[in-house]
């Protein structure tokens, strides 16, 4: 499946030169441009103070690696506490989300019910609107319900975003499903409800799985409503508490900045480079199917 | 399970199975849930938005109701028509970056090449860790004293010294841009690659055996075939470019001089951070028409794609 190139693609008189000036000459740079930055994040996070600010020393590599700049986040900011916020504020709305939108994606996939084609396009658009476009009334909704200034707001803010997201991806992927498992439990006295709990969903395992991470992951880097819904340092995520407490006013604390950036990105990017084959599955399902 | 409880035909069921059985009302059962977080929690603040948008509202005082003057004064005033400016070069600077570059990157990914999955996941990178947090390593990249760019621009002999990438305003607006391209452009080529992965290659023998050549096989058969998932990757990827926030807030917060401001960061600035939350909610809710016009474009496709 991986070789996509027609019969006869190649048949230049040079085709070694031009594979390497047509493909990998431009891979590399495209390569650079994209993960060259967390070259350069890492590298700082390991220099220590004396040679990250030495006009004379090389950029490029470092020469005495120290672990200053992370001793410095775990001892002088709330690093761990915004950790600790940050994993359970995406667990909790993750399993939410699967919760609400898991059922919804299979409702609006296998069901006939009045209205479902409206619901499911009125769901499909709450997945298109931004979060800058809500988060200032957004404020004033949870002081209403109580959550202002608590990380609380979070964990009930996020689902509004992965839900959406969550019964799209899922109503794609329950169509792929054949229904005659589900037809014969009902044969066998199963209800509807009883084929969707124990037949449809233990098929969909897999981009459940999907739907799982892609929701995590999503929590894990928002960043406009953990900015504006809770100001407390010690209900921060990681991306708000790296960014506001680490760049104060015109001073940033550049080493330990990149050293939290770098730390903040480790357990997304370790997710990924495993799922990496059913995230861009998932993303087309969605994409393509709607 | 005994044979006794098993029913010979299905029985009539009452109460609670009789409406886990029953498709209507399973249906609306399950997605009840759904209806009621987003009817509260994205249709109610839309329409406070409203309310407020029509409001002469601060942090501290309720304010009253002035129909639209917020929207009349807003364009009035100059910061204000600058950052609209700078939100659509910012959007269509981005968006066309990420095209080039994306579907660019899916032809190269295409190709057989050794280590593909790692290839693959170190591309997605920019893509996946949390926007702010990759803005910093460009943050870093683009400071005035300690910039590689402008050290390696230096050193090469490219130029006596480097320019100050985020306190020039002509400058300033270029580095958000490529960095928000930078960000998106790993999900225009996975969405594209998927596309291209999806073309039946008997499509392209036949082209082949039909004398057609490498270009007109591009022009006929992929990129025809690639325009429903192309046009779904650039429909999402200018309303996230539009209503981005992260990655201004964390490079120039809209500075300097307002030259990088974009809706979402103004209306952040002038609602909460200035407390002005009438002016700043009417901000961000110019951004509707443009993002009304595109989702419905997108249902639209959506409509006639399940059609067929």
């Amino acid at each position: 499946m991986s070789d996509r190139l027609a019969p006869g693609e190649i048949r230049s008189a040079h085709p070694r030169l031009e594979r390497w000036l047509f493909v990998y000459l431009p891979l590399a740079f495209a390569l650079f441009f994209l993960v060259g930055p967390f070259y350069w994040m890492a590298i700082t996070a390991l220099k220590p103070d004396g040679e990250l600010y030495d006009g004379a020393s090389n950029p490029l590599y470092v020469v005495t690696p120290s672990l200053e700049h992370f001793r410095y986040l775990f001892a002088h900011t709330e690093f761990v506490t915004w950790t600790t916020n940050t994993m359970m504020v995406a667990t909790l709305s993750t399993i939410i989300a699967l919760v609400m939108g898991v059922p919804a994606g299979y409702a609006l996939a296998r069901l006939k019910f009045r209205g479902s084609e409206f619901i499911g396009t009125a769901i499909f658009v709450t997945y298109l609107v931004p979060s800058s476009l809500l988060f200032i009334p957004m404020v004033e909704v949870m002081a209403q319900i109580h959550l202002d200034d608590s990380i609380w707001a979070l964990v009930v803010v996020y689902p509004t975003f992965l839900v959406p997201f969550v019964t799209w991806l899922m109503s794609g992927y329950f169509r792929t499903i054949p229904t005659e498992l589900e037809d014969c439990a009902r044969i066998d006295g199963m209800t509807r409800f009883g084929a969707m709990l124990k037949i449809a969903i233990p098929l969909a395992r897999p981009g459940i799985l999907s739907a799982g991470i892609f929701a995590f992951t999503l929590s894990w880097n928002e960043f406009i409503y953990a900015l504006t819904l809770v100001t407390a340092s010690s209900e921060r995520t990681i991306p708000v508490g790296v960014i506001v407490q680490l760049t104060r006013a015109d001073f940033y604390f550049w080493g330990p900045l990149m050293a939290g950036a770098l730390l903040g990105s480790v357990p997304v990017a370790i997710v990924y480079s495993f799922f990496v084959d059913q995230y861009a599955s998932g993303l087309t399902a969605g994409a393509v199917k709607g | 399970m005994s044979a006794t409880t098993i029913p010979a035909t299905p029985r009539r069921r009452r109460g609670l199975g009789h409406w886990l059985d029953h498709e209507q009302a399973l249906g609306y059962l399950l997605v009840a849930p759904v209806v009621v977080l987003l009817l509260g929690l994205v249709a109610y603040p839309f329409f406070v938005a409203i309310g407020y948008a029509l409001t002469d509202r601060t942090l501290a005082d309720p304010g009253e109701f002035v129909w639209f003057d917020n929207f009349i004064d807003l364009f009035d005033n100059q910061i204000y028509r600058q950052t609209l400016r700078n939100t659509f070069v910012f959007t269509a600077g981005s968006v066309t970056m990420r095209l080039v570059f994306g579907v660019g990157l899916a032809l190269l990914l295409n190709e057989r090449l050794p280590m593909r999955r790692f290839v693959r996941s170190a591309v997605l990178l920019p893509w996946i860790v949390p926007t702010v947090l990759g803005t910093m390593a460009w943050l870093w990249l683009f400071n005035p004293n300690f910039s590689v760019i402008n050290w390696a621009l230096v050193h090469s002999g490219l130029a006596k010294e480097g320019p100050n990438w985020l306190t020039d305003p002509d400058l300033a607006l270029f580095c958000v841009t490529l960095v928000n391209a930078w960000r998106g452009t790993p999900f225009m080529a996975i969405t594209v690659l998927a596309g291209l992965q999806a073309i039946p290659i008997e499509l392209y023998d036949a082209s082949a055996i039909d004398g057609a050549g490498k270009l007109q096989r591009f022009r006929f058969v992929t990129l025809p075939l690639l325009m429903p998932v192309l046009l779904t990757a650039l429909v999402l990827s200018i309303i996230w470019t539009f209503s981005d926030f992260g990655i201004v807030y964390g490079l120039t917060k809209g500075g300097p001089m307002n030259a990088t401001h974009v809706l979402a960061t103004l209306s952040y600035q002038q609602g909460l951070a200035a407390g002005n939350i009438g002016e700043g909610a009417a901000i961000s809710l110019t951004m509707l028409p443009v993002l009304l016009i595109l989702i419905i474009w997108q249902l639209r496709r959506i409509r006639r794609s399940t059609v067929i």
